[in-house]
């Protein structure tokens, strides 16, 4: 078997880059130059690492009650404050970090898969097939994200879980239509033509021909999407749908906070404050992806580069 | 490779009575009407028309290529012993790339960007030699190798954007190549590069002919480029082959108005006389209304048969392989503007 061995060989003598990377790399560069977008990853980033390292971090047990220092300001010992419970919310608001990411990352892995699917169907069949996977589309377009939500979970009933799934089904459509609308104009490409008239079949060529084609909205909406998904969860929560007590969950934290907003404030503001800077974090970053995968853009933003420095 | 018989042996491919018509709201387009070849083991054919004549839509439905519905293609498109229009969708997949495959106008466009040469050059072993991706990659450094793109172990990993036009082009026909068709359609390859790039391509096309055997079908609109490449021509006109000739017999001795038209249109290197340059007066007629009678007549100078407005003329075979679609002998005069 030489060939494998002067393959690899190749790999690590290093030719002139290949352009995948160097495409990533100029995606990555053009995200960094945008500063805005560069303080929104370091906010992810740090984000993710407290979400790994909240139960190395956090002082506290997360239902460790202390009923005889509740409603305590924040102070050095508990920089956010404690509940009506005396339950420290500094490391509430750590572990809830990772619910609030699980949930979104779960969510619009969902929406991502289904829709992308539907979408890739109903735009590169047409027809029939198109015209009825967008109707149904359209009927979910129609409710309003957080209502269609709510009826979702009245009928699974209310959880975490089912919380995640309600919010998945709410974004699906969006992920259906942007795909559906890029593979319209990438299937009357010449090169999905000569993919066919070399004998392609409709799955090889949706999955080597369309799908990395049609990648790049699909990535922004993404990142775009896990900021209303993340709010979406705490809405959820905020109503009693979502996550249950006692779990950490910002929404329901927030909702906790809420009658107790004359005597504690901080017991909804730091909640509060992190659905914030986590939902502004992933924005900026979807604004930022958009700028550098869009070609159309790319002048603008490197010009705003030159500016900037 | 043994040399090819045109004429003798048995053709590879043989089209006919072949017709498309698409409908539309409009009415009906009859696009291609009732063509007919044959295509023998090595040799080059020509088919030479205008845009709009049909060429392009007859080659693909050879293919498989035209969507039906909203196309009707209908006809016989005799390959192997079986006529390849009845295929299923499965079938096709089997023949094309690998029986008949195509190389397309726009060099720029046919290619994926996001994927590598490698990867697209790879594909059609994969599918239908049942290389294992080892081989199939080492098949597609020899063919990128053989199409003339230096270094190719390294120009496997780069994307179509880092080759210039011609390079590009080189890398379809070994995509077109890579899994040995028996014919290969080449549709207007050489239409979007440079004059130099062009005979460039057309000569690696000939040569890489000879090598592998392959039956090159030719669509093009440049009798200039013909001239170099083709062993027979057809002349297509609204969907209809109006000559047919060897390509020494078309130059030297044409005998339909449309093809006296063609070579009149053709600027001459060296003649110094640009005014003699004569374009055919009028449009190519519209496929869902076409004149009665023969489909050149409104734009003919001649039309000296009664006959030429109201019926269509036969392909008249008027021997040694040369037919025209007349009902008369062009006068002598015309042929001295074409040769």
């Amino acid at each position: 078997m030489a060939a494998p061995d002067t393959m690899r060989e190749r790999e690590a003598g290093a030719p002139p880059a290949p352009a995948a990377s160097s495409r990533t790399r100029e995606v990555a560069r053009l995200l960094v130059s945008n500063r805005l977008a560069l303080a929104g990853v370091v906010v992810l980033g740090a984000l993710v690492l407290l979400a790994l390292f909240a139960p190395l971090i956090a002082p506290f047990g997360i239902n460790e009650i202390a009923i005889d220092r509740r409603l305590e300001a924040p102070s050095a010992a508990r920089p956010f404050g404690t509940d009506q419970l005396g339950r420290d919310i500094f490391s509430r608001v750590l572990i809830g970090t990772r619910i609030s990411l699980q949930v979104g990352f779960v969510a619009v892995s969902i929406a991502l898969v289904f829709g992308v699917i539907l979408g890739l169907v109903a735009g590169y069949y047409g027809g029939k097939t198109d015209d009825a996977l967008m109707r149904l589309m359209d009927v979910f377009f129609a409710f309003p994200a957080i209502l269609l939500a709510i009826a979702v979970l009245a009928i699974l009933g209310p959880g975490i879980t089912n919380a995640m799934i309600a919010i998945g089904i709410v974004y699906m459509p969006i992920f259906a239509r942007i795909t559906r609308a890029s593979v319209l104009s990438v299937r009357e490409e010449v090169y999905v033509r000569a993919a066919r008239s070399i004998g392609a079949g409709d799955l090889r060529i949706l999955r080597l021909h369309v799908l990395p084609n049609v990648a790049a909205p699909i990535i922004v909406q993404t990142s775009i999407s896990l900021a209303f998904a993340i709010l979406s969860e705490a809405a959820l929560s905020f109503i009693g749908l979502g996550a249950q007590r006692p779990d950490p969950a910002w929404g329901l934290m927030l909702a906790e906070g809420r009658g107790f907003i004359q005597q504690a404030w901080w017991m909804a503001f730091f909640p509060g404050a992190a659905i914030f800077f986590t939902v502004l974090a992933l924005n900026v970053v979807g604004d930022g992806l958009r700028d550098a995968l869009d070609p159309r853009q790319k002048s603008a933003i490197e010009s705003r580069g030159m500016v900037g420095s | 490779m043994t040399e090819p018989a045109p004429g003798s042996a048995e053709p590879v491919l043989r089209v006919a009575d072949l017709h498309v018509r698409f409908g539309g709201r409009r009415g009906v387009a009859h696009v291609v009407r009732g063509i007919s070849y044959d295509v023998h083991a090595g040799e080059t054919l020509a088919i030479v028309g205008e845009s709009g004549s049909g060429k392009s839509v007859s080659t693909l439905s050879l293919l498989g290529l035209v969507p039906q519905p909203p196309a009707q293609v209908s006809g016989e498109v005799r390959f192997g012993g079986r006529n390849l229009l009845d295929s299923s969708e499965r079938e096709w997949r089997r023949v094309r790339g690998n029986d008949l495959a195509m190389i397309f106008q726009d060099p720029m466009t046919s290619l994926n960007p996001v994927l590598t040469v490698g990867r697209q050059l790879t594909e059609g072993p994969e599918l239908h030699l049942g290389l294992s991706e080892a081989d199939a990659r080492a098949r597609a450094v020899d063919f990128l190798g053989r199409v003339g793109i230096p270094s190719p172990e390294r120009r496997m990993d780069a994307y179509p954007h880092q080759l210039s036009g011609g390079m590009r082009q080189r890398v379809m026909i070994a995509i077109g190549l890579a899994c040995d068709p028996q014919v290969l359609i080449a549709d207007e390859p050489t239409t979007a590069l440079d004059v130099t790039i062009q005979a460039q391509i057309v000569e690696l096309i000939s040569h890489l002919q000879d090598e592998l055997g392959t039956a090159v079908i030719w669509i093009t609109h440049d009798l200039g480029v013909v001239a170099g490449v083709a062993d027979r021509v057809l002349v297509m006109y609204a969907g209809q082959f109006v000559e047919e000739a060897t390509v020494d017999d078309l130059y030297a001795d044409p005998r339909h108005p449309y093809t006296h038209g063609l070579l009149g249109s053709l600027p001459v290197l060296g003649v110094d006389r640009p005014d003699q340059l004569v374009a055919i007066a009028g449009l190519p007629p519209d496929p869902t209304d076409l004149p009665s009678g023969c489909a050149f007549h409104p734009r003919c100078p001649y039309q000296l048969d009664e006959r030429c407005a109201d019926e269509i003329p036969p392909l008249r075979d008027i021997g040694q392989g040369h037919a025209t679609r007349t009902f008369y002998e062009v006068p002598d005069a015309a042929e001295e503007t074409a040769s």
